[in-house]
């Protein structure tokens, strides 16, 4: 990324992107980087692997023994993997884990839907359209970004009471909304301003309006980079226990609240954890693989220009 | 989502009568609960309705209950409140969290507190009602119950300021040493009367110890809260060196925290958990204390390497399945002797039943857990055992298991001086803050006692 040329101007999109993209490949095809990107994956997979063989092993052996001692077992030919934490995690309760599903996919699609809807206008507007005071104004909602979500839970929390939404849906997608667009804003405008200005000219020459142009240029030039902001906020919401704790009840929890609670009130089940994580992470999975080749893309060329 | 279909069905049925209600509840109950769990018969239990007439008719009303009791314990909970329900046809939508600590502060300054909340600890009443006004005093039937069925001491636990907020709810009793019956027996060793028993216990078998083996295990890991366990062992100590009348001085700060007399505690603890000989047994040396996670720390008692694990009364439900707590069984505990055997100390702690409204249904439900009717519910909704409280009106008999009965006994017993865990009764900076820290530092890098306590007292605030 580093090596990616300087596009300080937005006349020559095209030549930059493909001087980039000639660099890159050449800095990836070097045999030192392929192995040091290797041991890298390596590295940082060994925790999720173990956390995907302690998921499979019993109770007593989870507290006893490191999960790496399993190899050494199994190869004896002893029984070392167990069905037992998934059981407990799944129906190992008087509610259902079903619900617990639904109520993330319920939580999530519109707090993904939502502030990319508005994050596309708005970037549309900050990009193409001039009016008085866009730069302060882009440079406050990319300052807004610096607020932690911490310090605004409270204060919203008794808002959503004032307004009589609390208990609601509404308070974790207007919420996650909230916290999601000064990035998505700032991302989506990049993308925006990549577009060559002679195609938005061209399109203004043949009487194109902002309407027409937003629908007809911007939006499928802008679909990889749609997706890789939808699965970064897919991923954020899916994974969010704060949000869905501080601002839901009992009726709105998702997956993460019901996976907190596995370990039981003082702790003692912890064993359980890590079959939770995993029924918690096949979703996410699932749905980055399908959308990966987007997301590394839209992330870079988002990110390269200020 | 359960629970408000229960609602919906009520008033339907409201008219059949309250034995036909039991009946088509219980059904429901059993279709949904899937895997059923450790609750489930407290229709079993009868109470006198009439005691709520006076809150008027409530049928049809709900009661929003927030609390750190999730599943499976929350099961046996939900079930005790069925009487209840059963008689006024209020709903109890139950929330447990283990985040309740933290997200029950936020939600009251956000002005959306839940009816009641179950306080696992009276400094967070303290909190409430001092920095946030939030607790509603306690209504005249519920001081009533608690004059009628708890002592006195439980009760200033649930005063601030002079009033009353917080009726107990549970109790736990944490001085007990857990052991191996067969153990014992084998080696033909006697259950220790006094401290000096103990102690001379704990160096005959570490003339014995064998590999890994040692007299005690211990761990005081805990996520954010590593380091209580410790804080339970020395608050035992002092209890028994220093006597209940320097304990009350000491978490109330009469006596700086570095007082000799808590320092004698220390060496009693120094004494048995900082000897290379005497722990940790299957565990590894003195640190290993700091970082073994309390809920397996007692497990080497069950693989024959560490021979005592004091731990409180809720740790029975903390064994591995299939493990047999009894007389008879696997492991079993007794009462952390005290200096003689003509005095019984104890460490305590317990719930305390918070409000944050008003309305009648919520008084009538706040009353019926402060009365001996919901502690005895309680009792026979928990089949499994691990539950005991201090409410005099509670049958022992009631108990499901024969260490319920044990803690059940120690805490009618009029000899025993109980006195609440003095880390949930100093302030938060120190009882849950560097009492900890200090503890964890005692065992980690071996730091010496007295710039351990040196350390807390500066922290006081």
């Amino acid at each position: 990324m580093t090596s990616a040329a300087p596009t300080t101007e937005s006349v020559r999109p095209t030549s930059g992107l493909g001087n980039r993209a000639r660099k890159a490949r050449k800095a990836l095809s070097n045999p030192w980087a392929s192995t040091l990107a290797v041991v890298i994956a390596v590295i940082w997979t060994v925790p999720t692997v173990g956390l995907l063989v302690t998921s499979f092993r019993p109770e007593l052996d989870i507290r006893t023994s490191g999960w790496w001692t399993v190899f050494g077992s199994a190869l004896q030919g002893e029984g070392v993997f167990s069905l037992q934490n998934y059981e407990t995690a799944l129906f190992g309760s008087s509610t259902n884990m079903i619900d617990f599903f639904v109520n993330s996919f319920v939580v999530t699609l519109p707090a993904v839907f939502i502030p990319i809807t508005i994050a596309l206008l708005a970037a549309y507007g900050f990009a193409w359209i001039d009016f008085k005071g866009r730069d302060v104004l882009f440079i406050a909602v990319f300052a807004l970004q610096i607020v932690p979500i911490q310090i605004t839970l409270v204060p919203l929390l008794s808002a959503y009471v004032s307004l009589g939404i609390n208990g609601t849906f509404w308070t974790i997608w207007l919420s996650h909304s909230i916290f999601a667009l000064p990035l998505a804003i700032f991302l989506l405008h990049n993308f925006m301003k990549e577009v060559p200005r002679s195609l938005v000219e061209a399109a203004r020459v043949d009487g194109a309006g902002h309407v027409k142009i937003f629908f007809t240029v911007m939006m499928p030039l802008l679909t990889p980079a749609i997706a890789a902001f939808g699965i970064f906020q897919f991923l954020w919401v899916w994974n969010d226990l704060l949000v869905a704790l501080v601002m839901g009840d009992l009726r709105t929890f998702p997956l993460t609240v019901r996976i907190a609670e596995l370990a039981g009130s003082r702790g003692g089940d912890w064993h359980v954890l890590s079959a939770g994580a995993f029924i918690s992470m096949v979703v996410p999975v699932i749905v980055f693989l399908a959308l990966q080749r987007y997301f590394v893309r839209g992330m870079l060329a988002g990110a390269v220009k200020g | 989502m359960r629970i408000q279909k229960f609602g919906g069905r009520r008033r339907a049925i409201a008219l059949a009568g309250v034995a036909s209600t039991a009946l088509v509840l219980g059904a429901c109950a059993d279709t949904n609960d899937g895997s059923g769990g450790d609750g489930g018969n407290a229709e079993a239990f009868e109470i006198d309705c009439s005691a709520y007439d006076e809150f008027g008719d409530l049928d049809g009303t709900t009661v929003n209950l927030y609390t750190t009791i999730v599943e499976p314990e929350s099961e046996s909970q939900q079930a005790s409140y069925k009487p209840f329900e059963d008689c006024t046809g209020v709903t109890v939508a139950y929330e447990g969290s283990r985040e309740m600590e933290a997200q029950l502060p936020v939600r009251v300054q956000a002005g959306n507190p839940p009816d009641i909340a179950i306080l696992p600890q009276p400094g967070l009443l303290n909190t409430l009602v001092t920095e946030y006004d939030a607790v509603l005093p306690a209504p005249s039937q519920v001081e009533a119950n608690v004059d009628e069925f708890w002592s006195e001491d439980w009760k200033a636990y649930g005063t601030v300021d002079g009033t009353f907020y917080a009726a107990p709810l549970g109790s736990n009793v944490k001085s007990f040493v857990w052991y191996s019956p067969s153990m014992f027996a084998d080696a033909g060793y006697e259950i220790p009367q006094t401290w000096d028993d103990l102690l001379a216990l704990t160096a005959t078998i570490a003339e014995g110890n064998e590999g890994a083996a040692r007299p005690w295990c211990a761990g005081v890991e805990s996520g954010d809260a590593t380091g209580w366990p410790a804080t339970d062992w020395i608050e035992d100590a002092v209890l028994r060196s220093a006597g209940p009348d320097v304990y009350d001085q000491w978490y109330t700060h009469e006596i700086p925290f570095n007082d000799p007399q808590i320092i004698d505690a220390f060496d009693m603890v120094d004494e048995i958990l900082r000897n290379p000989d005497y722990v940790n047994g299957g565990l590894g040396g003195v640190d290993s204390i700091a970082t073994a996670s309390w809920t397996d720390a007692g497990y080497p008692i069950l693989t024959g390497d560490c021979w005592m694990h004091r731990a409180a009364n809720f740790y029975a439900t903390q064994w591995p399945e299939g493990t047999e707590v009894g007389p008879d069984g696997d492991v079993y505990a007794f009462y952390l002797p005290a200096l003689s055997t003509d005095e019984k100390p104890t460490l305590v702690a317990g719930e305390f039943i918070a409000a944050f409204t008003d309305r009648p249904e919520v008084q009538a439900f706040q009353t019926y857990l402060s009365s001996s009717d919901w502690a005895n519910a309680k009792a026979v909704a928990t089949p499994n055992g691990g539950w005991v409280s201090a409410n005099n009106g509670l049958d022992l008999d009631n108990l499901a298991s024969d260490f319920d009965k044990l803690s059940g006994e120690i805490l009618a017993d009029p000899a025993t001086i109980a006195r609440f865990d003095g880390s949930d009764l100093m302030p938060a900076a120190v009882g849950t803050d560097s009492f900890w820290s200090g503890m964890t530092e005692w065992f980690a890098s071996g730091e010496s006692t007295q710039k351990v306590v040196d350390g807390i007292e500066k922290s006081w605030p």
